[in-house]
C-alpha cells in the first residue's frame, strides 16, 4: 500500500469535520473493503480517519417497534444479538451470513452500507425493512440511500451514525452466495409489515432494488406460491464468470419463494 | 507392531511446530543487508516490448538497481530449461522455445516479468516499479485451447506452426482401428479438463546470498526438490557451479507440483545478489501466485470406446489438445504424454489403445504438473467414458467395470500402453467400496431425497495410477533428461541417536514422522532418537525431491537400503565385540546376537564402539590381518532406483444431492477405498487420501482458471473468483484400504499422495449425471457449478 497518515477520530462529528478539511482523506470502519483496496494500491488516501475508537457509534437498541444499530456495530454482534434475533430474526440471520467469521468480527453495518457493494447483504435488509439511515447531517430513507453501484446518497463529508429498522410482522432473507467470495450472487429479503410488503433484491443488479410485482402479489397472498411464477427481467442484471444475468433472474424467483416460506 | 514402528498411527511430530507458529519458511529467512526484489509484470497477454525506461525508477528512494531483459542478455544468462523431451509422430522433436528469466522484446502472457526493481524495502521496490515506463505494442493473443490450432489465429511462437509444440502418438493405431471396425457399439465423449491454479497456502519465495570471497551462492527457495533446482538453475541459467551453490528449502507450505520447478524469480534473486553484492529477497503476493505459479490440467479431449455385444472393451481411441501456456515449463511435455496416455488401460483389459496428443502454446501462464499430473486427466476421461458407455449399452456401471477388470491372477499384467502392472485385486476394492458406501441402500436414499425435492445420484470411479517415479532407465528411454532415483544417508551419532538425510522433501507429507517410523522399525532405535533432515543441498546428498507420490516408495526404500548397510557393518562390529564370527551374528529389534546364545549387544553400543574404536582391529598394512580390519564410524548412504513404477488403485463411490431449482450440488456421501500397498502410518495415509479427495471435489465442482478470451486477463485471479474447496463443501469422507503389497520395493508400499485427486472427479461428475438422468442429461463439464447444472437441466427438460 501507499503511505498515508492515520488518525483516530474522537467522534463521528470530528471525523466528518476532518473529511471536510481534506478531500483526499478517507474514513475507515471495519476496513473489510478499504484495506484490501489499499493493499492492492487501488486507492491512495492522504489520511485514514479511524472510527474504531468512537464508542457511541457501537451498540444495539431495541424499543417496542424499532431496532437501532450503531454504525460501528460489527456483523458478528448483530448476528449474535439475542435482542435482534427476537425482534427481527431475519436481520440476525442475514448478519450471520456475511463473509466469514474474520469478516464478521471486523466488518460493520455502517461501513458495509456506505460502501454499497452491489453484492453486499445489508442493503437487502435496509431496503427490505424500509430502514432509516441516520448520518452526521440528517436522516435518509433506505430507498433513497442506495443510489447506484458503489454509490450512496452520502455527501463527501457525511458519515453514517446509525440505522433504524422498523420491526416487521414477518421477514426472512435467502442468500445464494458466490461460492468463492461468499458475497451474494442473489439475496432476497422479504418483509411483511403494517404498512405493506417489501421485497428487496441484492447481488443481482448494480444496486439493491425492489420487485413491485412480487410485493403486490404477496400483499394479496403471503405465500411462496404467490411469487413462484413472477420472473424479474434479466435486463441490466449483473453477469460474471459465476452467474449470468439470466441465471440471476431465475434465482431471484427461487430465493424470493424460499424467503417467504422461511419468514418468521 | 511397536507404537512407533511401521503400521502405527503416530501423531505428526512436525505439527507442534507448525501449529504453534514455529515453522521456518523461506519468508522467515532474513540475511544481513538484504534488499527486496519486486517484479514489473506485463499487463498484456501478447505484446512487443518497444522500450523500457528505468531512469525514474532507478532514481527513486531506496532503489539499488532496476534490471531488465537486456541486462539478462548482456550478462549471458541461460533460459529456463525443460527436463523432458517429446518426439512428434513425424519424428520431429518438440518445439522448445527460449524462456529468458526476464522477457526480452516480447511478452507472451499476463504476468510475465519485464523488469525487476531491487530496493531497500519492499514498499520502495513497489513504489519504484510504478515508475518503470514500459512501452508495449499489444498484439492479438490466442487464449483458447480449442482454438489454438485453428487457421489464422495468433501465433505464440514463429517456429510452432498452428501453435503446436508437438503432435505425439502412442499405442497401436492399426490394432485400435481394427477394434473399432469390429465393435458392436462405440461410445464417444467430448471432455474438458479445465485449467486449475494450484494455490499452495504458502506463496513462492526466495532469498539469495552470494559470497564473493568464496564464490558460493546460497539460495533459500520454496522448492519440492532443492537439488534439482541447484542442478537446473546452476548449470543452465546462472553458470553457478554445483559445488559452489547451496539450495535450501526449509519448511514449505504445500506444493502440489507447483513448487517443483526452477522458477525465474529464484534465478533472478541469485543473479541480482551476485551482480549487486547484497542478499536479495522476493516473496510472491497472492495475486502474483495466481498469475505466475505453473497452472495445471487444461485439456480438451475426444475419447471413443469400442465395445462388443457383451459390454467388453475392444479398443480405446483418444485425441487430446493439451495447453502448455506460453512457454514450456520444466516438466510440461511429460504430463499430457507419458503420465497421461500410459494410464489409458485403467483397471481394464482393453486390448488396443491409441492416443494422439497435440500440445499447444497459448498466451497464458505455463501449465505443468499439478497433483496427479496427467493421471487425473486420464482417469477422468476413462471413467466418464465407461459410465457413458454403460448408460448407452444398458449395463450397470458396476457390472461393466467388473466385466472388464484385469483378473487378480493375471499379474504381472502388460498393458497395451507400456506399463507392466505388478499386482492388484480390483474387484476386491470395488466390493469393499460398495459395501462401505451402502450402495445397495441407495434407492431408499434416492427416494428420501426426492421427497425433499432433491435429485440424488450415485457415481463410481475405479482409478489406477502410476507412482514412485521411477526407473531411471525407462524414464531415460521415454525422454527424461534426469535420473529418477532417491537417496538416503543414515548417520549414527556416537551416543546412539540417528540423523537420517533424505533426498526427498516434505511440504506437508509428514516425512519427519513416517521416515522415522521406518528407521525405528528397521534398526530398533527408539523413534524419538531419530531425526530426519531434508531440503538442504549443503547437508543432504544428491536427491530428486518429492513429486508424483514417490517419497516413501523410492525415498523410503533408499532409507531401507541404507539401514541394511548399517546392519551389515554393525554385524562386523558386533562380531568383534562378542568375539564371534560375523556369519553367526543375527540382528533383530536393535540387538546383534550370536546365534544360539544369549550373548548380544545393542546397536547403540555398536555405534558407540564405531566412534570410540579403542579396541578395534585396525588397518595394519598386512593384507592377511587386514581382512578383519574395521572402519570406524557408522554412517551409510544408499541410492534406490526401482525396477518399475508402482500402481496404487482404488474404488470410489460418490453420492450427490442436486437442487433442481438452483442447480446446487451437495456431495452427500463419499467413499474412497484405496490400495496403496503396505501402510507405514495409517493416519497420514488417510489424511493424504482425504485431502486428495477434497482437491478432486474442488476440481469437479468449484475450481476454474478462467481467462478473458480476448484480452488474456486472468478472470479468476483471486479468492474472490477462484473457488477453493472449503470445509462446508465436503462431507465426511469414508476412506478405507485394501492392502496388496507392492513387489517392486522393500517396503511393499505404493504412493498415496495423489489417489484422491485422481479418483474423485469422475465419481462426482458421474453421480451428478446419474442424478440428472431423469432429464436426459448425458454430459456436464467441470466444474459442475450451480449455473452449469441448472443450464443442463433447463436445456434437457422439455419446455413446459
Amino acid at each position: 500500500m501507499y503511505n498515508f497518515e492515520y488518525t483516530k477520530a474522537s467522534s463521528a462529528g470530528a471525523a466528518a469535520e476532518a473529511l471536510k478539511a481534506d478531500e483526499d482523506a478517507k474514513v475507515v470502519a471495519g476496513g473489510m473493503t478499504l484495506i484490501p483496496t489499499l493493499k492492492q494500491r487501488l486507492a491512495q488516501p492522504s489520511t485514514l480517519i479511524d472510527l474504531n475508537g468512537v464508542d457511541d457509534l457501537r451498540g444495539i437498541t431495541v424499543t417496542g417497534d424499532t431496532v437501532t444499530i450503531g454504525a460501528m456495530t460489527t456483523h458478528d454482534t448483530v448476528a449474535r444479538s439475542a435482542e435482534v434475533a427476537k425482534a427481527i430474526p431475519a436481520l440476525a440471520h442475514l448478519a450471520g451470513l456475511i463473509g466469514d467469521p474474520a469478516v464478521r468480527n471486523r466488518g460493520t453495518i455502517g461501513g458495509s452500507i456506505s460502501n454499497n457493494d452491489p453484492a453486499a447483504d445489508y442493503p437487502g435488509a435496509l431496503v427490505g425493512l424500509g430502514a432509516t439511515v441516520k448520518t452526521t447531517k440528517r436522516e435518509i430513507a433506505a430507498d433513497d440511500f442506495f443510489v447506484d453501484l458503489f454509490e450512496t446518497a452520502l455527501e463527501e463529508d457525511e458519515i453514517v451514525t446509525e440505522v433504524s429498522f422498523p420491526v416487521p410482522e414477518a421477514a426472512w432473507y435467502m442468500k445464494f452466495p458466490n461460492p468463492a467470495s461468499r458475497y451474494a450472487i442473489v439475496g432476497v429479503f422479504v418483509a411483511k409489515a403494517k404498512d405493506g410488503v417489501r421485497v428487496a433484491v441484492t447481488g443481482a443488479g448494480p444496486c439493491v432494488f425492489r420487485v413491485p410485482e412480487m410485493e403486490q402479489a404477496l400483499s394479496s397472498s403471503w405465500s411462496p406460491d404467490a411469487v413462484a411464477d413472477i420472473k424479474v427481467s434479466d435486463d441490466g442484471l449483473n453477469s460474471d464468470i459465476h452467474a449470468s444475468a439470466e441465471y440471476r433472474a431465475h434465482l431471484v424467483t427461487v430465493m424470493a419463494k424460499r424467503a417467504v416460506a422461511g419468514a418468521k | 507392531m511397536s507404537e512407533t514402528g511401521i503400521g502405527a498411527t503416530v501423531l505428526r511430530r512436525e505439527d507442534r511446530r507448525f501449529i504453534s507458529g514455529r515453522g521456518n519458511y523461506v519468508d522467515d529467512v532474513n540475511r544481513p543487508g538484504q534488499v527486496y526484489a519486486h517484479f514489473v509484470r506485463s499487463p498484456h497477454a501478447h505484446a512487443d516490448v518497444k522500450s523500457i525506461d528505468t531512469t525514474a525508477a532507478a532514481a527513486a528512494d531506496g532503489v539499488v538497481a532496476v534490471l531488465t531483459g537486456a541486462d539478462v542478455a548482456a550478462d549471458g544468462l541461460g533460459g529456463l530449461p525443460v527436463g523432458w523431451g517429446i518426439t512428434s509422430q513425424d519424428g520431429s522433436p518438440m518445439i522448445e522455445p527460449p524462456w529468458p528469466i526476464i522477457a526480452q522484446d516480447r511478452v507472451r502472457y499476463v504476468g510475465e516479468a519485464v523488469a525487476v526493481v531491487i530496493a531497500a524495502t519492499r514498499n520502495q521496490a513497489k513504489d519504484a516499479a510504478e515508475l518503470v515506463a514500459v512501452d508495449y505494442n499489444p498484439l492479438p493473443a490466442i487464449i483458447s485451447t480449442q482454438d489454438s490450432i485453428k487457421d489464422g489465429v495468433p501465433q505464440v511462437w514463429d517456429d510452432a506452426k498452428h501453435n503446436i509444440c508437438f503432435d505425439w502418438g502412442f499405442g497401436d493405431a492399426d490394432a485400435t482401428n481394427d477394434a473399432f471396425a469390429k465393435a458392436s457399439h462405440v461410445t464417444t465423449v467430448d471432455l474438458v479438463n479445465q485449467r486449475l491454479i494450484p494455490n499452495a497456502i504458502e506463496p513462492r519465495s526466495s532469498v539469495a546470498d552470494f559470497d564473493s570471497s568464496t564464490g558460493e551462492m546460497t539460495l533459500w527457495c520454496t522448492s519440492q526438490g532443492p537439488h534439482a533446482v541447484r542442478l537446473l538453475l546452476g548449470a543452465f541459467v546462472l553458470q553457478q557451479p554445483e559445488h559452489k551453490f547451496r539450495v535450501v528449502s526449509p519448511d514449505v507450505g504445500g506444493g502440489f507440483g507447483s513448487k517443483i520447478y526452477p522458477y525465474a524469480e529464484y534465478a533472478t534473486c541469485c543473479w541480482a545478489a551476485r551482480r549487486l553484492g547484497v542478499p536479495v529477497k522476493w516473496t510472491a503476493e497472492r495475486s502474483e501466485s495466481f498469475l505466475t505459479d505453473a497452472h495445471g490440467r487444461d485439456h480438451i479431449t475426444k475419447a471413443e470406446l469400442a465395445l462388443d455385444g457383451d459390454g467388453r472393451f475392444l479398443g480405446l481411441r483418444v485425441s487430446t489438445i493439451a495447453n502448455m501456456g506460453a512457454y514450456l515449463s520444466a516438466f510440461a511435455p511429460l504430463i499430457p504424454t507419458y503420465l497421461y496416455a500410459t494410464l489409458f488401460a485403467g483397471q481394464y483389459t482393453t486390448p488396443a489403445i491409441f492416443a494422439e496428443v497435440k500440445a499447444v502454446f497459448t498466451n497464458t501462464t505455463p501449465v505443468d504438473a499439478y497433483r496427479g499430473a496427467g493421471r487425473p486427466e486420464a482417469t477422468f476421461m476413462l471413467e466418464r467414458l465407461i459410465d457413458a458407455a454403460a448408460k448407452e449399452v444398458g449395463v450397470d456401471p458396476v457390472d461393466i467395470r467388473r466385466r472388464n477388470f484385469i483378473a487378480p491372477e493375471a499379474f504381472p499384467y502388460q498393458t497395451p500402453v507400456a506399463l507392466l502392472y505388478d499386482s492388484g485385486n480390483y474387484g476386491a476394492a470395488l466390493d469393499k467400496a460398495l459395501e462401505l458406501s451402502d450402495y445397495a441402500g441407495f434407492e431408499a436414499r434416492r427416494k428420501a431425497s426426492e421427497a425433499a425435492g432433491k435429485l440424488r445420484g450415485i457415481g463410481i470411479s475405479t482409478p489406477i495410477e502410476a507412482t514412485g517415479a521411477a526407473p531411471s532407465a525407462i524414464a531415460g528411454q521415454l525422454g527424461a533428461r534426469a535420473g529418477l532415483y532417491e537417496s538416503a544417508e543414515i548417520r549414527f551419532n556416537a551416543t546412539g541417536n540417528v540423523t537420517v538425510f533424505s533426498g526427498s522433501h516434505s511440504h506437508g507429507q509428514g516425512h519427519a514422522t513416517s521416515f522415522a517410523q521406518v528407521v525405528s522399525d528397521k534398526l530398533g532405535v527408539p523413534y524419538e532418537n531419530i531425526e530426519i533432515v531434508e531440503g538442504d543441498t549443503g547437508r543432504v546428498q544428491m536427491g530428486m525431491g518429492t513429486f508424483g507420490s514417490r517419497s516413501l516408495s523410492v525415498g523410503g526404500s533408499a532409507i531401507v537400503k541404507a539401514s541394511e548397510k548399517i546392519i551389515e557393518k554393525g554385524k562386523k562390529i558386533a562380531a568383534h565385540l562378542l568375539e564371534a564370527s560375523v556369519d553367526d551374528i543375527e540382528f533383530s529389534g536393535g540387538n546383534f546376537a550370536v546365534k544360539g546364545t544369549d550373548k548380544s549387544v545393542n546397536i547403540a553400543e555398536v555405534a558407540f564402539t564405531a566412534y570410540v574404536p579403542h579396541n578395534y582391529p585396525h588397518f595394519t598394512g598386512d593384507p592377511e590381518a587386514d581382512k578383519n580390519a574395521l572402519e570406524p564410524g557408522l554412517d551409510e548412504q544408499a541410492f534406490f532406483d526401482p525396477l518399475n513404477f508402482n500402481f496404487p488403485y482404488g474404488a470410489y463411490v460418490c453420492e450427490v444431492e442436486v437442487d433442481p431449482d438452483t442447480g446446487v450440488t451437495e456431495v452427500a456421501r463419499f467413499t474412497a477405498i484405496d490400495d496403496v500397498g503396505n501402510v507405514i502410518n495409517p493416519m497420514i495415509v488417510h489424511g493424504q487420501i482425504q485431502g486428495g479427495v477434497v482437491q478432486g471435489i474442488g476440481q469437479a465442482l468449484l475450481e476454474n482458471g478462467v481467462y478473458d478470451q480476448g484480452s488474456g486477463q486472468l478472470l479468476s485471479g483471486s479468492y474472490m473468483d477462484y473457488t477453493m474447496p472449503r470445509a462446508d463443501n465436503v462431507p465426511n469422507i469414508d476412506s478405507d484400504l485394501t492392502i496388496t503389497p507392492c513387489p517392486m520395493n522393500p517396503l511393499g508400499v505404493k504412493g498415496c499422495g495423489e489417489m484422491g485427486t485422481i479418483g474423485s472427479p469422475p465419481a462426482v461428475i458421474n453421480a451428478i449425471i446419474d442424478a440428472l438422468s431423469g432429464y436426459g442429461v448425458r454430459h456436464l463439464d467441470m466444474p459442475a457449478t450451480p449455473q452449469r447444472v441448472w443450464s443442463a437441466i433447463r436445456e434437457a427438460r422439455p419446455a413446459a
